[in-house]
């Protein structure tokens, strides 16, 4: 069995067909992207993963369980972690307790303990935040570390999203778009810490992705939606010189 | 200009940020332990202050830190108020038990209020918890065996193992300990997971779901503290009052307690303290202008000549005298508040704090871009 699998995927919104039988399979350790021009159907995608719709039909096999119908504040606690296309950080907070958040899947809040706050709270607090210091050095966001999401430029705040998601250490990470709205160089170092998270930290990546330079540099394997369905899959080469792919962006 | 220099992760889960402030919270508790001493004939309306910051508190966790507006708080505050009553003079509790068993049923109806609003967001919750507290009063008019209906119920004072609290002073000591009390309890919860789970569920909620926050449960958590202290506040409401009857639990209550969170500042423990403060001494402050404007503007026109004194003083009397002055400048207040400092009176302090540390470098545009409005007062 493959670490990752959808199975027959599908979600209809009324009349549409926003996903439409798509089937994947994902190995341990790859980086899987999924391309596809506006409205495909790639971020219904990660909303059926995190669960956030109940998907109309198919599955979703996680390390061999079948997670399809799994409450959404479960999924963290099984290893699959995301980000958001247009950010979703905890705004009115600091980095580092954006960060610390990310650690909620991982603790045991017990309201009485935490009223009185018991050393053991304390203890636990810690862990936490060692965890959350790690990955503020993977990421370099050591500056940063007691500023205000709102006050941050869009680049840092992208990178923290990242951030916050690896601090539920996952097996699985989602990124939508990672490269949205990023310089160049920005995009470069994105790059750059896609290939560690996968080679240093050893997480499975799937990721929802425009920039084809990006999706080139890191990719294992490419599939391509359009109009909610899989019209080609396999390596970043392969599906961009299909001719439906090509079709489907340029038209004709 | 001061950095904290940190050295150890405990400084950061301290409750302060390092000893400087820690003297500085020091010096506050000393001045409110000898406050009494300064001002004695206030000291009544300064219980009332405290036990409005105990609301505040209650509802800053709901409207500040979860990002749920409630104008159904007044009913928590009458419920523990009753029950409080209820207990000690019907069934003869000891004080304490009375008011921990007041603050739990409290808490109780804020898990029964909160459980259905939990699919509501915004303004249609604030709306439930509106007709929630309506449903309330019309219980407090109704049920005359507990709450003895329209006729109200006398409120003896409090008697805590033995120790009698009738004076203006010991009562005042006894509110301060409750609101240090809450403020304790509310700071630790903040600082530990709970409290950063409730700060997520306000700014996004669908975040925070993904990384493992159960969200109906911690809505509901959220529910039921906060009602819980505001049940604890309404057992020494009862005895700060004197005098339950229904019609002081009143939509009106509910709203100064937002107006409170929401001119001290949404989000900040400080806020609610500050908007407490606002929100019972300005009464006090009219009405002490009230007595005095007219006069001195009098006599200080009456320099131009006796009769422009006497039309100065005629005309201000006038003014000072129309009914409804209070909720208009209430009101006024408010609206300026939302103009031009959304983050409150605690923003503002913020903001001279910074001017100082920073004093010959301090640069207008440094707020600039944080004129925003969080999530909760946006309503989604």
């Amino acid at each position: 069995m493959s670490f990752f699998a959808a199975d027959n995927l599908g979600m209809n919104f009324g009349g549409i067909r926003a996903v439409d039988g798509v089937s994947f399979a994902v190995e341990r350790g790859q980086v899987f992207t999924i391309i596809g021009p506006n409205g495909a159907g790639k971020t219904t995608i990660f909303n059926l993963v995190s669960r956030i719709y109940d998907a109309s039909g198919g599955r979703l096999l996680f390390r061999d369980e079948d997670i399809t119908r799994v409450p959404p504040h479960e999924i963290a606690r099984r290893g699959i972690a995301r980000t958001f296309q247009n950010i979703e950080l905890f705004e009115h907070a600091s980095v580092l307790q954006n960060l610390l958040l990310g650690r909620h899947a991982h603790a045991r809040p017990h309201l009485v303990q935490e009223l009185l706050f018991l050393p053991g709270v304390r203890a636990r607090e810690r862990a936490h935040r060692e965890a959350a210091e790690k990955v503020i050095d993977f990421l370099d966001l050591q500056p940063y570390r007691d500023s205000l999401v709102v006050n941050l430029p869009y680049g840092v705040r992208k990178v923290v999203e990242m951030g916050r998601a690896l601090c539920t250490e996952p097996t699985l990470l989602l990124l939508d778009e990672p490269s949205s709205g990023l310089s160049v160089e920005e995009t470069a170092d994105m790059a750059f810490w896609i290939e560690d998270i996968r080679t240093l930290l050893g997480i499975t990546v799937l990721m929802v992705e425009h920039d084809m330079s990006l999706v080139s540099a890191v990719s294992d394997r490419v599939l391509a939606l359009n109009y909610g369905r899989a019209i080609a899959c396999g390596s970043s080469r392969e599906v961009q010189e299909h001719p439906d792919v090509i079709k489907a962006y340029l038209g004709g | 200009m001061r950095v904290p220099f940190k050295t150890t992760y405990d400084q950061d889960l301290g409750l302060f940020q390092d000893p400087v402030q820690r003297r500085w919270y020091a010096a506050l508790l000393a001045a409110v332990i000898l406050l009494p001493l300064a001002v004695p004939d206030f000291l009544v309306d300064i219980s009332m202050v405290l036990i409005y910051g105990i609301c505040g508190v209650s509802l800053m966790v709901l409207a500040g830190y979860t990002g749920l507006v409630s104008l159904g708080h007044a009913a928590f505050l009458g419920i523990g108020a009753y029950a409080h009553v209820y207990f000690l003079q019907d069934l003869h509790l000891p004080w304490i038990v009375a008011m921990a068993l007041a603050a739990a049923l409290s808490a109780a109806a804020g898990v029964l209020v909160g459980l259905p609003a939990l699919r509501m967001t915004g303004v249609y919750l604030t709306i439930a918890t509106l007709a929630f507290a309506l449903i309330i009063q019309e219980v407090f008019t109704r049920w005359e065996h507990v709450t003895h209906g329209l006729k109200g119920r006398p409120v003896d004072k409090p008697v805590i193992f033995g120790v009698s609290f009738t004076s203006d002073l010991a009562f005042y000591y006894l509110c301060l300990a409750v609101l240090i009390g809450a403020l304790w309890l509310t700071a630790n919860v903040l600082r530990a997971p709970t409290g950063r789970a409730w700060v997520a569920i306000r700014d996004s909620e669908i975040a925070a779901q993904s990384m493992g926050v159960h969200l109906a449960r911690y809505k509901t958590m959220a529910f039921a503290y906060s009602a819980g202290l505001m049940g604890a506040a309404g057992a020494l409401f009862a005895h700060k009052i004197g005098f339950l009857a229904p019609d002081i639990f009143s939509v009106l209550l509910s709203i100064q307690f937002l107006l409170m969170v929401v001119v001290g500042g949404l989000g900040s423990l400080h806020g609610a303290l500050y908007g407490a403060v606002f929100v019972a001494m300005l009464p006090v402050l009219i009405s002490e202008a009230r007595d005095n404007v007219p006069q001195w503007a009098g006599h200080a026109a009456g320099a131009l000549g006796h009769d422009a004194g006497n039309a100065v003083y005629l005309a201000l009397d006038r003014f000072v005298k129309q009914p409804g002055l209070e909720p208009g400048i209430f009101g006024l207040i408010l609206v300026l508040f939302i103009l031009f400092e959304p983050l409150g009176i605690y923003g503002r302090w913020r903001k001279l704090q910074v001017f100082f540390s920073t004093f010959p470098l301090y640069k207008r545009a440094t707020f600039r871009r944080q004129k925003t409005y969080m999530r909760s007062e946006r309503l989604r």
